[in-house]
């Protein structure tokens, strides 16, 4: 067992895991957060996408124990309180979900697109979900979602 | 995944000793190719020796007339590098071009140039500018270094610690990828540089990254679309798989080099 401790939406936390845990486990299992899903388990879907130091990436991509000392965002931590983020309000008004699997990683990804681009449109929405694959919306509101996500954060 | 230990390290030194230390180890670096790999079970190595915590192996700085690269920079960073995207345009977009953003968030060139996928875009990048693979140990060019199908000059705990790629006059990298996985099926890396002409095609190959000569030759005359229109490779050469036959492969690689030098200009 390795110890491991990060900073998990702002509360620091630690466990003894298998130094073979992935972070999503360790997240899910673990830390009981079960916002971050995963869906394919071969780094092609998207559900599993959190933030590491600031980052989008693939938590069923990486050990937990690599992701010792990291700061980490999920899904659970996006909201302020009953209060939806800019963005998450953005997929309800615009039906950017159906059954909802694929949308935390949606959201977590759509984020830091908003971050690293806040002037996206859409050519650069749809490029950016290169690595969030969704099975039933279909895109087109998704991509008006985080259009719009990304707009209401700016004002 | 099989188990394994587990351990960081804070100077290349260090991961050296350790390698050497262990019964079959390997390094870690952004894990976008390995930890799927040992999730498959497909590899079963008895220590990971996680390199991120070596701080001087990051960063992006002028070198001679181009940039050297060290390993454990991610692809985001060189796709978003103005330094790269001034000093070879054509490498900013290829790393802008790999996997999806949060690969691109993680992986890193010195681990894909250490895998050396055969159907990698950054092979094709390191081939066709002629880069030198700087190792802790040496400096290995480019044309002695990408040996085979995941096969590397590399020894055994040998580690990459930076990649230098001389500027060119004028750059391209055109790929087709497979609409699925979005690796290249083929992709082409074009530069027109003081010593000639090299053309480096990845992704097709049962033998990995190689460097397309005849197109090299009829490109150093005329360095336009038209002088490669005529040539042709061998199909049995190329890969053949459910994504497509060596043919097609074959195929691909001329009419991708042509947009690359037409983009190239």
């Amino acid at each position: 067992m390795v110890a491991v401790s990060m900073i998990v939406n702002g509360k620091d936390v630690s466990g003894d895991v298998p130094a073979n845990t992935l972070l999503v486990d360790f997240l899910r299992t673990t830390l009981r957060l079960t916002g971050t899903h995963v869906g394919c388990d071969t780094s092609q879907c998207g559900a599993c996408v959190v933030h590491v130091n600031g980052s989008s990436m693939k938590s069923c991509s990486m050990l937990a124990v690599e992701a010792d000392g990291a700061q980490i965002a999920t899904i659970e931590g996006v909201a302020d309180g009953e209060k939806l983020h800019p963005m998450q309000e953005a997929f309800r008004e615009h039906h950017g979900l159906q059954c909802g699997f694929c949308t935390p990683g949606m959201v977590m990804s759509a984020l830091d697109l908003a971050e690293k681009n806040p002037n996206a449109g859409d050519k650069e929405i749809r490029a950016w979900l290169e690595g969030n694959i969704c099975r039933c919306t279909g895109y087109q509101n998704i991509v008006a979602s985080i259009g719009a996500g990304i707009k209401s954060m700016a004002e | 995944m099989y188990t394994f230990d587990y351990q960081t390290v804070a100077s290349t030194a260090d991961a050296k000793s350790i390698y050497d230390a262990k019964e079959d180890p390997t390094y870690l670096a952004g894990g976008m190719t390995l930890i799927p790999t040992l999730k498959q079970r497909l590899a079963n190595p008895t220590d990971l020796i996680d390199l991120k915590g070596i701080g001087d192996l990051v960063g992006i700085a002028e070198a001679g007339d181009g940039v050297e690269i060290k390993a454990l920079t991610t692809h985001a960073a060189v796709a978003g590098s103005d330094l790269v995207k001034a000093k070879t345009p054509a490498l900013a977009a290829l790393a802008g071009e790999i996997g999806d953003p949060q690969v691109r968030n993680r992986g890193t060139i010195g681990g894909s140039v250490a895998n050396n996928d055969p159907s990698a875009d950054y092979p094709a990048a390191c081939l066709g500018l002629g880069a030198t693979i700087v190792t802790d140990r040496r400096e290995i060019g480019a044309d002695d270094y990408f040996t085979g199908l995941f096969e590397t000059a590399l020894e055994p705990g040998e580690l990459v610690v930076a990649v230098r790629f001389p500027a060119a006059q004028a750059t391209a990298y055109q790929k087709f990828p497979n609409p699925a996985s979005r690796y290249a099926m083929a992709g082409v890396f074009v530069a027109k540089t003081a010593d000639g002409v090299r053309v480096a095609v990845t992704g097709a190959s049962q033998s990995g990254v190689f460097r397309w000569t005849a197109a090299e030759e009829a490109l150093a005359g005329n360095f336009t679309k038209d002088a490669v229109a005529g040539l042709s490779l061998d199909g049995d050469d190329m890969i053949s798989d459910i994504h497509g036959p060596g043919d097609y492969r074959a195929h691909l690689i001329g009419v991708l080099t042509g947009r690359a030098v037409a983009a190239a200009g």
